[in-house]
């Protein structure tokens, strides 16, 4: 496995690649270029990389102006003032006109660390789902976030972009394909399904082998387009295994969780439980060691699986 | 301004006045007031100000307005209307199910709106981006806003304000609708957004005043806009609430509300229809 790279960096390198080839590429940021990775973008482009200073919400609408008159506006901050601050901006002036601004969120979810509660954002997702037309990447590796970004850009519409401040592993080669709205298979298996997104990937992975060291047989799948889901794909894994565990890094209240509980009570009802943040605050700590301390990893995971199986 | 183009001025904008009377006694619902205060404004942007063609409402070369003030639909809608984007008629769908115009600007389906607003401060910043894009781009598109002076009390219209002057924002030109009156009460009651000469000085814009109902008084403020190359320009527009409703003017109580029959003809009066 290659070294461990956080989907920030793989955001930066890629607007910068990308840039090159798209002309009417343009970046904001709001005094956060250096954290978002969209300094590397800058140095590559000055002229097109647009610091709109500790001012999210004009920044957010900077963007939709750009977006109208022949830009494809990347807007970045960390995603607790973007999807947090200003989701109004979002709703309102990019999300009901369906304009082609993208945000890409970066320090999104509990591994933020020891900045703590305040900047961990656990409610992004959930608060962009509940806009008409957004559509939500949550890439799991390097590879995925690169590809997302190109995706985004050819994409013509609102595109909420989530990634990471730790670094993960890389889970993808050279050769994967990425498709807005498709989920991905990660390995097969048949007593329980594990629905996974963004860095929960990872841990999901490692919960399989947990599983399997149990005699338990565990699916897992990546979905890093929560909107919209891959509905198909969700009920084919729900109706083969009999049991879903969702997996994310996110509150279990509206996010990948809510989606496939959604999804499922309609049109496959399964016994579903979800791995997330239970309805509370983060808190300063190591990354790493606050995915255990709030039950996000691969033990936790495959903890949950068991209880999942038993509910069959 | 010769006398002539003023008479013809003064009459689009009596039209204007009439469209919005119609279009929110139509609905029973609307923003009268704010509508009436902008309409001289409307008539002599649309008319003389901005670079646009009806016939082709999407040409990217186009000057752009963003009705930052978005509960002022009518007078926009009512201006297009006059303009020849759609038939004057369709003024009396506003605001109901089937219609196209909504109760704030919608652009996805209005011809001629530049931008969906009505959620107060987005606009400035939307008008922003406009501005730099064409700034990056060296064309000679101009970008326009009108905002209302309760709306500047949106810390949002500040972070705009700050990012034009120090991006230096010379295509950009905002007008604040300064009829004094919000929802509540004086804007001086409220929450007292002036001095705004002052303020945005500070912020480094060029700052213009205008009589909101005088044509010579807004084509001078606008040509001091065109004039300023280094700096966004906005003009503090001097207006009255309700501008050419007797019973409406310089009142409150029809910031919001729609006239009823009785009402409605003592307007038409007022306007010259009777």
């Amino acid at each position: 496995m290659a070294d461990k790279i956080a989907t920030r960096e793989a955001y930066g390198k890629a607007l910068a690649e990308f840039g090159a080839i798209y002309e009417n590429l343009v970046v904001l940021d709001a005094d956060l270029a250096a954290a978002t990775k969209t300094a590397t973008f800058k140095k590559a482009f000055p002229e097109r990389h647009f610091d709109c200073g500790i001012a999210e919400n004009n920044m957010i609408c900077v963007a939709t102006g750009m977006s109208l008159c022949g830009k494809i506006p990347f807007a970045s901050t960390f995603a607790m003032f973007a999807a947090g601050r200003s989701f109004e901006q979002i709703r309102n002036s990019i999300g009901y006109p369906h304009n082609n601004v993208k945000i890409g969120a970066t320090h999104a979810g509990i591994t933020v660390g020891e900045d703590g509660a305040t900047h961990q954002c656990c409610e992004d997702i959930a608060l962009m789902r509940t806009i008409p037309g957004m559509t939500i990447l949550n890439p799991a590796d390097a590879v995925e976030a690169r590809l997302a970004v190109k995706a985004a850009i050819e994409f013509e519409g609102p595109v909420y972009l989530r990634f990471g401040r730790m670094a993960v592993p890389v889970l993808f080669g050279d050769d994967y394909k990425f498709e807005i709205g498709k989920g991905v298979k990660m390995a097969d298996g048949s007593d329980v399904a594990l629905i996974a997104t963004g860095i929960e990937v990872e841990q999901a992975l490692g919960a399989r082998e947990l599983l399997a060291a149990d005699g338990i047989s565990a699916s897992v799948v990546n979905i890093s387009t929560i909107k919209p889901l891959d509905e198909a794909l969700v009920v084919a894994e729900a109706a083969k295994c009999g049991a879903v565990v969702t997996c994310e890094e996110h509150t279990v209240i509206g996010g990948l969780g809510g989606a496939v509980c959604e999804c499922l009570a309609e049109k496959k009802p399964t016994p579903v439980l979800r791995v997330g943040i239970q309805d509370e605050f983060g808190r300063s700590g190591p990354a790493k060691e606050l995915l255990s301390y709030y039950h996000l990893d691969a033990a936790a995971i495959a903890e949950k699986a068991k209880a999942a199986i038993a509910l069959k | 301004m010769d006398t002539q183009r003023k008479t013809e001025l003064a009459e689009i904008a009596r039209k204007i006045r009439v469209g919005i009377i119609d279009a929110v006694y139509s609905a029973n619902s609307g923003h009268p007031g704010g509508s009436l205060s902008i309409a001289d404004v409307l008539a002599y942007l649309y008319f003389e100000e901005l670079n646009i063609d009806p016939k082709n409402p999407d040409w990217p070369g186009r000057d752009r307005l963003v009705l930052s003030k978005g509960h002022c639909a009518p007078g926009l809608y009512s201006a297009l209307a006059q303009r020849g984007y759609f038939p004057v008629e369709d003024l009396k769908t506003f605001r109901k199910t089937a219609s196209y115009l909504q109760g704030h600007p919608d652009m996805k389906h209005t011809p001629g709106v530049d931008m969906t607003s009505g959620s107060l401060g987005q606009g400035a910043s939307t008008s922003c981006g406009m501005a730099l894009a064409n700034k990056i781009d060296g064309t000679s598109v101009r970008v326009y806003a009108i905002l209302g002076d309760g709306e500047t009390e949106e810390g949002q219209v500040w972070e705009a304000a700050m990012f034009a002057g120090n991006r230096k924002l010379s295509n950009l030109c905002w007008l604040v609708d300064f009829n004094g009156l919000q929802i509540d009460g004086p804007i001086a009651d409220v929450n007292d957004p002036t001095p705004y000469p002052e303020k945005f000085r500070a912020f480094k814009w060029n700052v213009v005043e205008c009589d909101a109902h005088d044509f010579d008084s807004i084509e001078a403020a606008y040509q001091a806009a065109r004039a300023c190359t280094d700096k966004p320009t906005v003009i503090i527009s001097h207006s009255i609430k309700g501008k050419g409703v007797s019973y409406m003017e310089n009142s409150v109580s029809w910031h919001g509300a729609a006239p009823n029959a009785e009402q409605y003809e003592v307007a038409m009066k007022d306007l010259g229809e009777r």
